[in-house]
């Protein structure tokens, strides 16, 4: 792209610009209960516990609002589903395992305004009926859950928390609980499989978490991002909110910028903003890189190149053009970066964090990344690429969760757009990225 | 060795947290927990687990080795964790953990020989728009170069306590433990420690400083009205969220186990061919 020199964005470009979820880390102690208050801290609370339950559910179904945790689901369908008058207990889970490679979106909001995911958290368990809720938070996240602990805390000191909230009879006890280092427990059901006290592995679909969730029970299961999204929700209206985003595609939303660009950072943004203009927003590639390839929405979304800097950065535009929205992670590499190296060392990642469950994703994902080493090491062959695809094509739709079908991903995209990469070091004309010593037990 | 009272009584609220009967799922913390006081997973940490939940050794065992956080080696005061995941590892983050390993001559999961830097490398740790990132105890020290590396691990071993770039001053890994197992960091304003940094605020300070706000916010906007609830709700519900749950994640079938909606991803795979 053009965009090589640092600029100033332009002012249709700036527009696009929505601060609504990032809009208090702006003041450093927002963190705190009082300074929260003072910027409409539950105040949404008041407003939602004084409305039916159902009313709370119809609203979030009217705002369009989807899941912020990759897969975009319509939240206020996942609260409809959730069976009432069943005499078990509901549960809410909050999906704070952030650790999908580019992906840095949910830990400063924690970080910065963690009492806008814990008064969400009260909304939607009031709408669903819930009286227990647990935040699983990222293990290594602990600059965030320390900011988040003390946020509950503070709650259940004022009343928020605990036994007839704010006097309207409604309970509720929320539990930070911190993980342990393991990937997959972001996918929904390993993460209930690791909150009962178990490894981490994926269930088995139907039954679903709606009915079947946590200790077996009716639960729901969002992202951090989808539960603070709530609280705004509740105090704009549905129609507010839809005056951000795309028809099919509600709201703003946090694209999280890494990379070979001049300010990388957090950009909140009305869904369906270009890479252009996001590029724009962050002034430019740096200094001597030119856009070469990036991904979407995190390491698992197939990656897309500077042919695609003007699709629409929503569920459906991503799709289209071939690839998945994703968690908004858009991790940006330049003509100083290789497109095989950056693959393997997301296989690597895929390979480490696989829960060996089933076949194809725990050996697939070693064959793999030994392929890659070897193409790494200057001894990759023609077969090598047919390895590849092949191994893609027995993971893809076999694998038994979201993850090895994520893993296919980089690979079956950087082999569409960049073979010739890979041709370069099979045919000798890119020097080895990898010694030998690398290569042990590759073959 | 026996753990402390101080240990038994933190087992007994870390239990109640969970709701009777599901008392396992206080594994997790309590596993945290044993290392707060010992540094690693013990065999007698194993069993303490075990014995509180009423586990056996291998239930618990078989959970602990599952996750990378918990440790099965004596651990120094200090890990020492670099990301190389692809967008660290590209901005300089390989360059960052080799320098390192060279440096205190040891690998991924070891430890030097005063017992002061347990050194690793790490995947992905939500912080790209600040890589190369590199973690002590986990707390984060963003934009590092080998030089800045260097200098961290010399000043920890000279016992000096160097600030992250975010989050709150370091603390020891058995400390820290203690805050994973749920409890509060106890330190006087650790809370408040750590501003966000630039790139966190870059788009909304960019908002601001040229005075865009999303128009047409009134917080008195009415919630209105609940829907009609179809009769016998709890049948209509569990059929209906079978199909909600069919309609975002097919069910597991022998022909695509996880159900996941992959057609961009089999487009990919065809076009590859
Ligand atoms: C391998 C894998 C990892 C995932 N990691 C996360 C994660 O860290 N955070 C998250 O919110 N969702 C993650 N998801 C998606 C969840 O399974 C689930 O769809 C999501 O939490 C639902 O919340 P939402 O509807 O609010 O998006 C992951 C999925 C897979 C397959
Ligand atoms: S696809 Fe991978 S992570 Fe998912 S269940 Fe199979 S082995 Fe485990
Ligand atoms: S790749 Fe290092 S923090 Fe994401």
């Amino acid at each position: 792209m053009s965009a090589t020199a640092v600029t100033v964005p332009r002012r249709e470009v700036l527009e696009k610009l929505t601060p609504v979820l990032t809009k208090r880390w702006l003041s450093p102690d927002a963190w705190r209960i009082d300074v929260y208050e003072r910027l409409d801290g539950y105040a949404a609370l008041r407003k939602a516990l004084a409305a039916h339950p159902d009313a709370l559910i119809q609203l979030i179904k009217d705002s369009g609002l989807r899941g912020r945790g990759g897969a975009g689901f319509p939240t206020g369908l996942k609260w409809g589903f959730i069976p009432q008058n069943d005499g078990k207990p509901h549960y809410l889970v909050v999906n704070a395992d952030e650790g999908e490679p580019g992906t840095c979106k949910d830990l400063p909001l924690m970080m910065h305004d963690p009492h806008s995911l814990v008064e969400g958290v009260i909304i939607a368990a009031y709408a669903i009926r819930a009286d227990r809720a647990y935040i699983y938070i990222r293990g290594e996240a602990v600059h965030a859950a320390r900011r988040l602990r003390n946020a509950v805390k503070e709650a259940y000191a004022a009343g928020y928390l605990g036994r007839n909230i704010l006097g309207s009879g409604f309970d509720l006890d929320l539990v930070v609980h911190s993980g342990a280092g393991a990937y997959i427990c972001g996918e929904e059901t390993a993460l209930l499989d690791s909150l009962e006290g178990f490894r981490g592995q994926p269930r088995l679909r139907p039954p679903f978490p709606a009915t079947h969730g946590l200790y077996a029970s009716p639960t729901v299961v969002n992202n951090v991002g989808t539960i603070s999204s709530v609280p705004y929700i509740v105090l704009g209206g549905a129609a507010w909110w839809k005056t951000m985003g795309t028809e099919k595609s509600s709201g703003p939303m946090i694209y999280s910028l890494s990379g070979r660009i001049a300010n990388p950072g957090q950009y909140e943004c009305s869904l369906g903003i270009t890479l252009r203009e996001l590029i724009e927003l962050a002034g430019g590639m740096q200094p001597g890189h030119s856009l070469r390839f990036w991904t979407p929405g995190g390491s698992s979304t197939p990656l897309l190149t500077a042919e695609h800097l003007d699709v629409p950065l929503d569920f459906e535009g991503v799709a289209a053009a071939g690839s998945i929205l994703g968690t908004t992670a858009t991790q940006i590499f330049s003509d100083q970066d290789c497109p095989v190296y950056a693959t393997y060392r997301w296989l690597e990642f895929y390979y480490h964090e696989s829960c060996g469950k089933c076949t194809p994703c725990r050996e697939g994902n070693y064959w793999m990344v030994r392929v890659y080493r070897r193409i790494l090491s200057g001894q990759g062959t023609y077969e090598d690429l047919d390895t590849l695809l092949d191994t893609c094509d027995n993971i893809l739709g076999r694998a038994f969760c979201g993850l090895g079908d994520g893993a296919t991903s980089p690979v079956t995209s950087s082999l569409k757009y960049f073979k010739q990469d890979y041709l370069d070091y099979i045919e000798g004309r890119t020097a080895p990225k990898l010694s030998d010593k690398a290569l042990v037990g590759a073959h | 060795m026996g753990f402390s009272e101080a240990t038994h009584a933190r087992a007994r609220e870390i239990i109640a947290r969970y709701p009777a009967g599901r008392e396992r799922s206080a594994l997790l913390p309590l596993l945290h927990l044993v290392q707060s006081e010992e540094g690693h997973v013990t065999p007698a940490g194993v069993q303490f687990c075990a014995e509180q939940l009423g586990l056996t050794k291998a239930q618990v065992s078989a959970v602990a080795t599952f996750y990378t956080m918990y440790k099965r080696k004596p651990t120094g005061d200090w890990l020492v964790s670099v990301c190389t995941n692809t967008m660290c590892n590209v901005l300089g983050g390989q360059a960052v953990y080799d320098a390192l390993s060279e440096h205190l001559g040891v690998g991924h999961d070891e430890t030097t020989e005063d017992g002061t830097i347990t050194l690793e490398h790490a995947e992905c740790l939500a912080a790209c728009d600040y890589g190369p990132v590199m973690t002590v105890n986990y707390d984060f020290f963003d934009n590092v170069d080998p030089d800045i590396a260097l200098n961290l691990v010399e000043r920890l071993r000279a016992g000096e306590r160097p600030q992250p770039t975010r989050g709150a001053r370091l603390c020891t890994l058995k400390e820290m433990s203690l805050q994973l197992a749920g409890f509060a960091d106890e330190r006087e304003g650790a809370v408040a420690d750590g501003p966000p940094g630039a790139s966190t605020l870059r788009g909304v300070r960019l908002a601001q400083e040229n005075g865009i706000t999303v128009a047409g916010f009134d917080p008195g906007t009415p919630i209105g009205k609940p829907a009609e609830r179809p009769a016998g709700p709890e049948k209509a519900n569990a059929g209906a969220a079978t199909a909600a749950g069919v309609a975002s994640n097919e069910p597991a079938r022998d022909a695509s186990p996880s159900g996941q909606p992959s057609e961009p991803r089999q487009r990919n795979l065809k076009e590859a061919k």
